[in-house]
């Protein structure tokens, strides 16, 4: 059995330390969407020494280019996009108080140690999953980088957004782990 | 001679763009249940239960499966005893995707150029269109939009003739290997074998539309085919490369003869979410 754990925000200091690859989270609260443009922005305010959109402190990002919403929906189809994109700045956002990143697909070894260093986790949410998550969420508001369309921040009141913990603040990585436990040698 | 004005195409691309990209194939949640039941891994099973209640979802709330809507490649089989009237017959299939993906609220992932502006064209044209003449007096057209997540990670390569069964074999599995989680296991391999660089592309592309229930009907292909799945699923990738036995679901294969000296080898890699419609006027 996947163990299956709550993560409720705003997140607690220690909520995360009860994090291990492998299980089942379900989030409920808010989250903020951002992918590649608008990590290009967000990475710019910050060495300009200016206000970002949002407080990023202890908060979840999530990365996602979501469908137009269909009427009567809050948000279209909304799965997660590829994550090691938004490697290049995931560290400065990280040491700036970003708490949970969600994507898809590995991370770089000093993602992986910028986790660690900040005690933050990196979850992934299900490729092709789009309509279960967009399911999860209840509201959607862009809160900044309208230009950017479907790149632009959201604002995601989210109830029991399904994910996976990939990267735990340990360090441990489900992709290496995962793969050799039922790799079967030729 | 049969007349076929090509402003009755547009309304025709238009269904095939939004149901496409609204309901999956009975071929593949077959045969997602049947490796789900398989799996080993209690990760991978949850995934695949998501996937399978994601499918579901999409059709009963007719949204698109997956929010990258993907590039629209219309495949036309004309018939050659049609006469083509009424205007532009490109421009009807582009106005057709064009009509289908807003009133689809489909994604919108075209950019007019690859390098330099990258500005989104915003109703998701050009359309990538492949043509073929036929005999008889019908037009089939066939839509598969196709995201870029699993399109980044197929690939191509000339083969050495030496090289054999065994080249083709380990460069397939190779590319599946590298890929690992991005194209979003399970996965669907489409192997172009011969013809020559350009063919072997399209073939690989062409392979993807044949249904999973449907074995191919060469069995030296048939048998190859279930060689490199297995190959495939022991590299232990899982859905979503989270580990597990559950990595393609299928792989299939369309060879054409080729040059004496050559050995073209393409694989192009295909999401579980396998959009594919078509209908014939």
């Amino acid at each position: 059995m996947v163990a299956e754990k709550y993560l409720k925000t705003p997140l607690q200091e220690n909520d995360l330390e009860q994090l291990h690859i492998g299980d089942k989270v379900l989030i409920t609260g808010t989250i903020y969407t951002g992918r590649d443009e608008a990590h290009k922005r967000l990475i710019k305010l910050l060495g300009q020494g200016e206000a970002l959109p949002f407080d990023i402190k202890g908060q979840i990002i999530y990365y996602v280019g979501p469908a137009p919403a269909p009427p009567g929906k809050p948000i279209g189809s909304a799965g997660p996009t590829t994550s090691y994109r938004m490697d290049p700045y995931a560290p400065a956002l990280l040491a700036a108080g970003i708490k949970v990143m969600i994507g898809k697909g590995p991370r770089q070894q000093n993602v992986i140690d910028a986790m660690v260093k900040h005690k933050a986790v990196y979850l992934v949410a299900i490729g092709g999953a789009a309509v279960v998550i967009a399911d999860s969420i209840k509201e959607a508001k862009v809160i900044a980088f309208e230009d950017l369309g479907t790149e632009a921040i959201r604002e995601l009141r989210v109830e029991n957004f399904p994910c996976v913990v990939a990267n735990d603040i340990k360090g441990n990585d489900i992709y290496r782990e995962g793969r050799k436990k039922y790799e079967v040698t030729q | 001679m049969r007349k076929i004005n090509v402003q009755e195409l547009i309304p025709a691309v238009k269904k095939l763009c939004i149901e496409a990209n609204y309901y999956i194939g009975n071929d593949i949640i077959t045969k997602l249940q049947e490796m789900a039941a398989r799996e080993k891994s209690a990760t991978a099973r949850e995934v695949l239960a998501i996937l399978l209640k994601n499918h579901q979802l999409a059709a009963q709330n007719m949204m698109p499966l997956c929010q990258d809507t993907g590039t629209a490649v219309i495949f036309v089989e004309l018939g050659q005893e049609i006469h083509l009237t009424g205007g532009d017959f490109t421009e009807a299939l582009n106005e057709g995707v064009r009509q289908g993906y807003e009133a689809g609220y489909l994604r919108k992932s075209i950019v007019n150029d690859p390098v330099f502006d990258r500005i989104n064209t915003r109703d998701n044209t050009p359309a990538i269109i492949y043509m073929e003449i036929v005999p008889g007096n019908e037009i089939r057209i066939t839509v598969a939009p196709k995201g870029a997540g699993a399109e980044n990670m197929s690939d191509l390569k000339m083969l050495k003739p030496a090289d054999g069964i065994e080249g083709v074999i380990n460069f397939v599995v190779d590319v599946v290997s590298r890929a690992g989680s991005n194209p979003c296991p399970p996965v669907i391999v489409g192997v172009g074998l011969g013809g020559n660089f350009e063919y072997s592309a399209l073939l690989a592309k062409k392979a993807l539309l044949r249904p999973l229930n449907q074995t191919n009907p060469i069995a030296k292909w048939a048998k190859l085919e279930a060689d490199i799945l297995k190959k495939i699923n022991n590299l232990g990738i899982g859905p979503q490369g989270l580990g597990g036995r559950t990595t393609a679901l299928g792989v299939n294969i369309q060879a054409e003869p080729c040059h004496i000296a050559s050995l073209p080898v393409a694989v192009n890699i295909q999401c579980h979410a396998a959009r594919c419609k078509s209908l014939v006027l």
